[in-house]
């Protein structure tokens, strides 16, 4: 599974990028997790608000932090 | 096991809010008596005097804005959950100007914004063929009009003052807006700007239950009030401070009715500072309190508030420096207008 972080260095761009890490370690996955810096890059998935989150290049998260919880499920549904 | 749940989870996160809120309304009915009794009662404090009329004002004005802060951004949160930059884009698109221009203020104002996110969304409304004027409509309103000045400026000055501070706002993002489009200043917005090429990823969270929208209040209140509450307090232990110890007309000079130039210079000096509203609402409040005129204290505050230095940094990338500095000119002036008409006119 490919996690792509998408921000361009704002604090919460930093949060999810902790956040997203703690819950793959708890969900025990093989996640390849890639930071996203590149302003032309992270207009190509189509968000208008960092941090967004990629899994398996779909979007399923822009503008928000969810709780690890919250993340862990999102993760699972994206899988 | 989240089927047999629903019913008892329904109840569960409704009883929550509502008990915290009446709890709130107890806490703020009893603030001021309970100030009271615990400075002239409990501390023995003497009225009329200074320094304990000084412990009163942060004893009583602390919690009472952080209790109006709270309550509100829960429900601002709340509500700013069904307003995504990706509706508000729908929204825009292809909008006659000035109609633009007024949606775009007003959305501004409910659309969650940080400056962090200036750039992606100004290339995402300029890719989606959102006017540039009304772009820039949005991009005034949104940082300059928000639930934390309308807070502070409603528990410290009254909801006049609040009501004030909103439509002279208003008018400034829609009119500044319509000007900026009717000059055509697309030749100063960067190249790049318009190869970029913005994905068509139809992403959508899903439909959020209430439950999770109640819990984004929460967020809010954690995130918003984690950020400001140190600038508010900062801010009322100066302006407790100055409450009883700087002279009653010590701002009036400087910042008074009859000093013509008092108004543009407060514009000047509010560029290049940047605070956000809970940092600058208590300066204001002092301004005031020591002789400066509503016009010019609010031309200050929306000077510091709604042109700062690191946001236009961050829309150098975006934008040419002529743009920039009309973007800086038409808003700059704008203040000024709104700062004269409170001096002079009403």
């Amino acid at each position: 599974m490919n996690i792509k972080i998408l921000g361009t260095g704002c604090a919460n761009c930093k949060n999810l990028e902790k956040a997203v890490n703690m819950a793959v370690a708890d969900m025990q996955i093989d996640a390849k997790i890639e930071k996203v810096e590149d302003i032309q890059k992270i207009m190509s998935f189509g968000i208008m608000r960092t941090p967004g989150l990629v899994i398996n290049d779909k979007v399923v998260l822009s503008g928000r932090v969810p709780s690890v919880n919250d993340l862990k499920e999102i993760i699972a549904k994206h899988a | 096991m989240i089927q047999t749940n629903l019913d008892t989870m329904k109840l569960k996160f409704l009883i929550k809010p509502l008990f915290l809120i009446s709890i709130w309304f107890v806490i703020y009915h009893y603030l001021q008596p309970l100030a009271d009794w615990l400075i002239y009662s409990a501390l023995g404090m003497s009225q009329g005097d200074h320094f304990a009329e000084a412990l009163w004002f942060f004893v009583y004005e602390f919690p009472k804005v952080m209790l109006l802060l709270g309550l509100i951004i829960f429900f601002v949160g709340i509500i700013r959950s069904y307003f995504t930059a990706e509706r508000t884009r729908t929204a825009l698109e292809g909008k006659k100007t000035f109609t633009g221009n007024v949606m775009a203020s007003l959305l501004g104002i409910v659309t969650p914004f940080c400056s962090c996110s200036a750039i992606p969304l100004f290339l995402g409304f300029v890719e989606a063929g959102v006017p540039l004027g009304v772009t820039f409509s949005f991009l005034i309103a949104a940082p300059m009009i928000n639930e934390v000045a309308v807070v502070l400026l409603y528990g410290m000055f009254g909801w006049k003052v609040a009501l004030i501070y909103v439509t002279t706002g208003l008018s400034i993002a829609i009119v500044a807006g319509w000007i900026i489009g009717l000059l055509k200043l697309e030749k100063w917005v960067e190249p790049w700007v318009y190869e970029t090429k913005v994905g068509q990823q139809d992403w959508d969270e899903g439909t959020i239950s209430f439950e999770t929208r109640i819990q984004m209040g929460y967020d809010a209140i954690r995130e918003i009030v984690g950020k400001v509450w140190l600038y508010v307090a900062l801010g009322i232990v100066v302006g407790a401070g100055a409450h009883g110890y700087v002279p009653e007309e010590f701002m009036a000079n400087l910042m008074g009715k009859s000093t013509w130039y008092s108004v543009p210079l407060s514009v000047l000096i509010g560029i290049p500072l940047y605070s956000n509203a809970a940092g600058i609402v208590p300066i204001v409040s002092v301004l005031i309190e020591k002789g400066a005129s509503l016009g010019t204290a609010l031309a200050f505050m929306m000077s510091v508030i709604g042109l700062s230095l690191p946001e236009m940094v961050i829309l150098r990338k975006v934008l040419k420096l002529p743009l920039i500095f009309t973007f800086i000119g038409v808003v700059a002036f704008g203040i000024l207008v709104v700062g004269y008409i409170f001096n002079y006119v009403l």
